[in-house]
């Protein structure tokens, strides 16, 4: 029998029972489509994350003040025990750095702001001229601080629009004196509307200088110190950088953190990643009971038609040609199971990224490759034993069974 | 040269732990172009004979030489061989596919022979003329008349020329008239050179033969030749 002829033999097989190829199909589809759309929901999760780190800006190095890390007991621990602050002139240290582009120290406090008889709770931020480029942040109205400004105390303030649009309303905010706190600051700009970004909303601060924020919470350490690299391959040597001259700055002891948002990035791509692994095996759970399901219906499908089988052997087939044409029959039903399934899969990561915009829910290509294949081979695996049985059927007794 | 030469065949078929001799010491020869009816009560044997000629079944003893060619000791797939260009079957209960035309049913042989789908469709419409279903071509089998399944079954068996043609009870699941249509067509193709054998219980059947050959027990208890 030539391989088309197997074909259309399976092919008009396979249609001459409609209700149980409906139903082999089905199931192979759910498999197929689960793995699609979970897979698309783990990796629509994961660029989600990755994106909103990206927003924060790039090449950034993160310094903490303090040490994470748990190293044992070190003599050091024992002689001095709370870790130093971080400085604004440390930040200034940091940026004579070769490897290092620009930072910008800051310091986060809450206050109140309050102008013409509204007031509002408002979330300061203590920042210096480089603030605004080192977040890849936009004005939309008025200028940001210039260096000397920020050094100083200037009583300047650049306000997040929603501040804006809650406390002036249509008024121009430019030019009016806000008040913070028991301070009185003049507004220099707006920034552009840019929503959440690592947790905090840009669009509800109020930016203040450094030196001025520090001296309404009377302090004058800082709550982190940013760093840009100046360009991707300089983001280790500036991290070692960081830390060299911190060092020093802290009498030898290591007592800051620093991270890179690569790889706080890299371990959140990691994690997210396993997950998306991880509903893909259970998805393909699915495949594998579909599989199991294709070889019952196979070898229900061998009964029904012993007497058939009696008769191709009686006719001359040998037992190659009658387990290919099972065989292909099995491959039939899982490819178009598999195929369905990739339209259903598809659809359904449609449905989710209409109904979650902000999810960016796409199959991963290795999942729609590995869910196709998968289907295909489990349903050839499957129609094996099934295809070897119809082929051994002695013929007398499967001519005799009706 | 006789076309089927079977000395000392031996079937036995074991039914829990008794040994049931289906077949017992049996010689038989049977010449090309011969009419040979096989009678007897059920259970004589005589469906088994059919099948050791046929090549579904072997013997657990004795030779057979098919075209003067030794085939017990052939293979599986080489006894497939001989049965798809040597041999066509006609049974009772018809065996059609159901869920295939008259004219695949009868194309069936010829797939698994291989041949090409031109020639194939040419010599199905000349088989669908010759058995009068040329215009039953498209009807499955459900669709058909008795008579008309099992002419459907002679096309079949016959589409590839065979040299022997083994009929089980041919008109068994037939009205008096349509199986003496049947038998008439079987009848024909013989007298074109075309060995039949039939089985039958069917006294008033095996009679028309030219030659009848009685089983009882595993054993020819009567041969009119």
């Amino acid at each position: 029998m030539t391989p088309t002829d197997t074909l259309r033999f399976a092919t008009r097989a396979a249609t001459g029972y409609p209700l149980r190829t409906f139903l082999m199909v089905l199931a192979m589809s759910i498999g197929v489509a689960a793995v699609v759309v979970l897979t698309a929901l783990g990796d629509g999760a994961r660029r989600y994350v990755v994106n909103e780190f990206s927003a924060l800006g790039s090449n950034l190095i993160i310094v903490l003040p303090g040490r994470s890390e748990t190293g044992g007991f070190n003599p050091a621990n024992a002689i001095t025990g709370t870790p130093r602050d971080l400085t604004v002139e440390d930040a200034q240290a940091i940026t004579r750095a070769p490897a290092v582009l620009r930072t910008a120290p800051i310091t986060i406090g809450t206050s109140e702001a309050t102008y013409s008889g509204k007031l509002r709770d408002v979330t300061v931020v203590g920042a210096t001229a480089d603030y605004l480029k080192l977040r890849r942040m936009e004005l939309a109205q008025g200028r940001f601080f210039s260096a000397e400004e920020s050094n100083g105390t200037t009583a300047v303030a650049v306000i997040g629009t929603k501040i804006q649009s809650e406390l002036f309303g249509v008024e121009p905010a430019i030019g009016r004196v806000l008040r913070v706190g028991d301070r009185r600051f003049r507004i220099i700009g707006v920034l552009a509307q840019s929503g959440q970004g690592l947790g905090m909303n840009a669009d509800e601060v109020v930016i203040l200088p450094v030196a001025a924020a520090q001296a309404m919470f009377n302090t004058n350490t800082l709550f982190r110190i940013l760093v840009e690299a100046r360009g991707r391959a300089a983001i280790e040597p500036a991290r070692a950088q960081t830390l060299e001259i911190l060092k020093t700055r802290h009498d030898g002891e290591e007592d800051v953190t620093v991270i890179t948002q690569d790889a706080v990035l890299a371990t959140f791509d990691r994690i997210l990643g396993t997950l998306t692994y991880g509903v893909a095996g259970i998805a393909a759970i699915s495949l594998a009971v579909a599989g199991i399901l294709v070889m019952n219906v196979m070898l229900v499908a061998v009964t029904q038609r012993t007497g058939e089988i009696g008769l191709l052997k009686a006719l001359g087939a040998p037992g190659a040609t009658i387990r290919n044409a099972f065989l292909a029959e099995a491959a039939l039903l899982s490819a178009t199971g598999a195929i369905v399934g990739y339209a259903l899969g598809q659809a359904g990561a449609f449905a989710l990224r209409a109904a979650f915009p902000v999810l960016p829910a796409y199959p991963p290509d290795w999942a729609v490759i590995a869910a196709l294949a998968t289907a295909l081979i489990t349903g050839l695996l499957f129609g094996v034993m099934p295809a070897r049985r119809a082929a051994r059927l002695d013929p007398v007794r499967a001519l005799s069974k009706r | 040269m006789p076309l089927i030469e079977l000395t000392g065949i031996e079937r036995v078929f074991t039914l829990g732990d008794s040994a049931v001799h289906a077949l017992h010491a049996l010689d038989l020869s049977l010449e090309a172009g011969e009419y040979v009816a096989i009678m007897g009560p059920s259970g004589s044997g005589k469906s088994t004979l059919l099948n050791l000629i046929g090549l579904l079944d072997r013997p657990d003893a004795g030779t057979y030489r098919f075209e003067d060619r030794d085939v017990t000791t052939l293979s599986a797939d080489e006894q497939a061989r001989v049965r798809r260009e040597r041999i066509g079957f006609v049974f009772q209960s018809f065996h059609l596919v159901p869920r295939l035309t008259a004219a695949e049913n009868i194309a069936l042989p010829l797939m698994l022979a291989g041949i090409e789908p031109a020639e194939r469709a040419l010599r199905v419409k000349q088989a669908l003329a010759d058995f009068g279903l040329a215009d039953r071509a498209g009807h499955r089998p459900d669709q058909l008349s008795g008579g008309q399944r099992q002419r459907v079954a002679i096309a079949r068996a016959t589409i590839m020329r065979p040299a022997l043609i083994l009929a089980d009870e041919p008109t068994g699941n037939l009205d008096r008239a349509t199986g003496e249509e049947v038998m008439r067509l079987l009848e024909v193709l013989n007298h074109n050179g075309v060995t039949l054998v039939v089985v039958t219980h069917d006294g008033a059947l095996g009679a028309r033969a030219r030659r009848q050959i009685s089983m009882e027990d595993g054993s020819k208890v009567k041969d009119s030749r």
